[in-house]
């Protein structure tokens, strides 16, 4: 409960710094214009208040309690505009996470090749999870190819439910982890991207190269706080028939969550755990 | 039983009832997930019809799952009354649908007809009605259940506040608690779901809202979604809950994965009874929703609509307070888009009204779904309309807790306003005494949380 207190405090913090000091863009003050050519919308403009509330100095020891969208008045029984556009905007950030795709440049800048599941297309993935956690015969064949067998770390980076996810955070939390294995004096194997993947997708690769231990970072279902937020899902020796309670996991990992470079860092600590007491899930000792 | 069937010039053939129910489904994902679909759109139909002249005699001697081998089975199986099913064992499925649709058939025949009804009888009704058959039927079926405080009156629609919070701040809590009642919402319960599933914080949360309502004298009831034993603690420590809380699934091992059974729900029942502080008689909330026992493989190759029935005839047995379907929680891999929403949430709401349970929706998806706020908002009036007994109201629709999105608190101000119904009566009254409602319509006063600091 604490962690998350803290957690939770944090992110506000940081909301709060955020709200502060604007980041970059938008405290450039752009060349004097004509009043016609754009609006500026940054968090503030998104705010809505009671016109006359019964308790004036109340509304915002209200509203400061909580992330929930309170304190937001109504037109008639409906909220007003600019509270029903924020919710629209979040929810439109979230769908274009779930439909978007990790750019090339971006495995590229990590030396990952890309391999697949099983999935086909955007939709099958989201409707049959299982096609998600099992590699093509091709993307079988070109691990082995390419890949150091039996290795005491395989990283593995995988688009999941928000390519966003990767997009956002693979930059922070990737040279964290390498550092943290070179801190934790732990090898890694070859490194490498599974495009619709699944969690599960560990057990698949786990058979194919034998690690001592394997970290997925992949990303999660997009929420409307982040829609790119990415998990770290932990294993030792993955393996068909592993259960859920057998791995171990870092989620909310985004800049106003788990901070990218602390998870990054985390992982080398909770993977040389796992190979000092031969098990990771719930048994393992933290 | 027939299991054949020739439509024009082509033969379709179903190994049994099982298969026949499982084609009959409108398309869903989670039946194409389980690998029981139906192969194309006439084969669905071919199914349809072979299942709207099979008789309820029929449904009752092929069970889907038998009493031997299932506890669920067991308690719909024992609960039919004998004499009402004979008179009624010869109808076919579409006399069924029929009747309930017949302008002369009442609230009161429904009453009477259920209790010869089981939960696979009533999904098959369901199968071979449209989306308005099944708003039309639901439409007339009027159950009324008491906590505290009575709710489900024709012409009513009840809200239940759900004033979650991502680390279960007590303030957070209220404040939310508080913009909810400013909208006139909360007579149906004020539940909140606790991301820490522990006996000490479930109480520290049901003392506050217990506070609340003491100190507003407001109408309602409280209830912590947590795993029933963990509210059993709670309430053994002293924890003043009105209600208890339970997921149920359609099969005896989808409880198991819940971490429940029907022995442990007895055991919770009786200490409802004897030290929870509500009124009652009706002393249970239950959540359900389709595709939560193909998610943890219990379904038996049974169809989600078919397993939803059966956790309404599970929930029967407790005599619930309230019941709501969690229709699009679940994901896009058991209801794909919002048309599957949309059909699922009219298809729960009937199947739970016919079998007399005071049935509310949670009406929501996830962001990989593919359906967005404007179908919510179709669903909740489209329920509305068929007289569903209460809706969520989380902040804005969105629930920062649980990360999905549901109805607002705007929201079902607004089906209120549109569709001219009224909260439950006594929560009127006190939201005229606070300044919030005249004459059934929000004051200017509404939507100003800091009336109850």
């Amino acid at each position: 409960m604490q962690d998350k207190q803290i957690e939770f405090i944090v992110q506000k913090v940081m909301e709060q710094l955020q709200k502060q000091f604007p980041a970059a863009p938008e405290t450039v003050t752009p060349e004097p214009v004509t009043e016609t050519t754009g609006l500026f919308f940054t968090e503030e403009d998104w705010q809505t208040s009671i016109p006359k509330p019964v308790y004036q100095e109340g509304t915002s020891e209200l509203t400061s309690s909580t992330p929930a969208r309170i304190g937001v008045w109504r037109a008639g029984t409906r909220p007003l505009t600019k509270t029903m556009l924020k919710l629209q905007f979040d929810h439109a950030a979230a769908i274009d996470a779930v439909g978007g795709e990790v750019l090339e440049k971006t495995l590229q800048e990590f030396d990952l090749f890309t391999v697949e599941t099983c999935y086909e297309n955007k939709e099958v993935y989201l409707k049959r999870p299982d096609k998600g956690r099992v590699l093509t015969d091709a993307a079988v064949q070109t691990i082995k190819e390419k890949c150091m067998h039996r290795p005491q770390v395989q990283i593995v980076v995988s688009d999941g439910l928000s390519a966003s996810a990767v997009e956002t955070n693979l930059k922070d939390v990737y040279p964290a982890l390498l550092d943290s294995l070179k801190i934790n004096n732990l090898t890694p194997g070859t490194p490498f991207f599974v495009k619709g993947g699944r969690v599960a997708c560990m057990d698949h690769i786990g058979e194919i190269l034998e690690p001592e231990v394997l970290v997925l970072l992949i990303g999660e279902r997009p929420g409307l706080v982040s829609a790119s937020s990415l998990s770290a899902y932990m294993c030792y020796r993955p393996r068909k028939g592993i259960v859920e309670s057998d791995r171990n996991v870092i989620s909310n990992i985004h800049p106003l969550g788990t901070p990218p470079i602390e998870a990054g860092a985390h992982i080398g600590t909770v993977l040389r755990k796992m190979l000092e007491q031969k098990l990771s899930g719930v048994k393992l000792e933290l | 039983m027939k299991t054949q069937i020739t439509l024009l010039h082509k033969t379709y053939q179903f190994s049994g009832l099982k298969e026949i129910l499982a084609k009959a489904n409108e398309e869903r994902s989670g039946d194409q997930l389980a690998g029981i679909s139906a192969n194309d759109a006439q084969e669905r139909l071919a199914a349809r019809h072979l299942l709207s002249q099979l008789t309820l005699s029929d449904i009752r001697n092929n069970p889907v799952l038998p009493p031997e081998e299932d506890e669920v089975s067991r308690i719909i199986e024992e609960s039919i009354n004998e004499k009402i099913y004979q008179s009624i064992a010869n109808w076919t499925i579409s006399d069924l649908r029929e009747s309930l649709l017949d302008t002369n058939t009442t609230n009161q025949e429904i009453m009477r007809i259920r209790k010869g009804l089981t939960s696979e009888m009533v999904a098959a009704a369901a199968k071979i009605m449209s989306n308005l058959d099944l708003i039309q039927a639901a439409s007339k079926i009027e159950v009324v259940t008491q906590c505290n405080y009575p709710i489900g009156h024709k012409g009513t629609l009840a809200g239940r506040a759900q004033p979650n919070h991502p680390t279960d701040s007590i303030q957070g809590i209220r404040a939310s608690l508080y913009e909810a009642l400013s909208y006139g919402i909360g007579d149906a319960v004020i539940g909140v779901n606790p991301v820490i599933d522990t006996a000490e914080s479930v109480k520290q949360i049901l003392q506050m809202t217990r506070e609340e309502i003491d100190r507003f004298q407001i109408p309602t009831q409280n209830c912590v979604l947590a795993h029933v034993t963990t509210q059993m603690r709670a309430i053994k420590n002293g924890a003043p809950s009105d209600m208890l809380f339970q997921s149920l699934a359609g099969t005896e091992a989808g409880n198991n994965a819940f971490g429940i059974s029907v022995a442990l729900l007895d055991e919770a029942n009786e200490l409802i009874q004897k030290e929870g502080t509500g009124t009652g008689p009706n002393l249970w909330y239950f959540e359900t929703g389709q595709g939560s026992e193909l998610s943890s493989d219990a379904h038996h190759g049974i169809d989600q609509v078919t397993l939803e029935a059966r956790c309404y005839g599970l929930a029967k047995k407790y005599n619930p307070f309230i019941v709501n379907t969690v229709v699009g929680f679940i994901g896009p891999e058991y209801l794909y888009n919002s048309k599957q929403v949309i059909r699922a949430g009219l298809e729960d709401h009937f199947m739970g009204k016919l079998q007399g349970i005071p049935m509310g929706v949670d009406v929501c998806y996830t962001n990989h779904m593919k359906a967005d706020q404007n179908d919510m908002e179709n669903l909740a009036v489209l329920l509305g309309s068929a007289g569903v007994n209460f809706l969520i109201g989380v902040p804005m629709a969105d629930d920062c807790m649980l990360n999905y999105q549901s109805t607002s608190f705007h929201d079902i101000a607004t089906v209120r306003s549109v569709l001219g119904l009224r909260p439950a009566t006594l929560f009127e009254k006190w939201l005229e005494k606070m300044g919030i409602m005249e004459d059934g319509k929000l004051t200017v006063r509404a939507g100003d949380p800091t009336l109850f600091i």
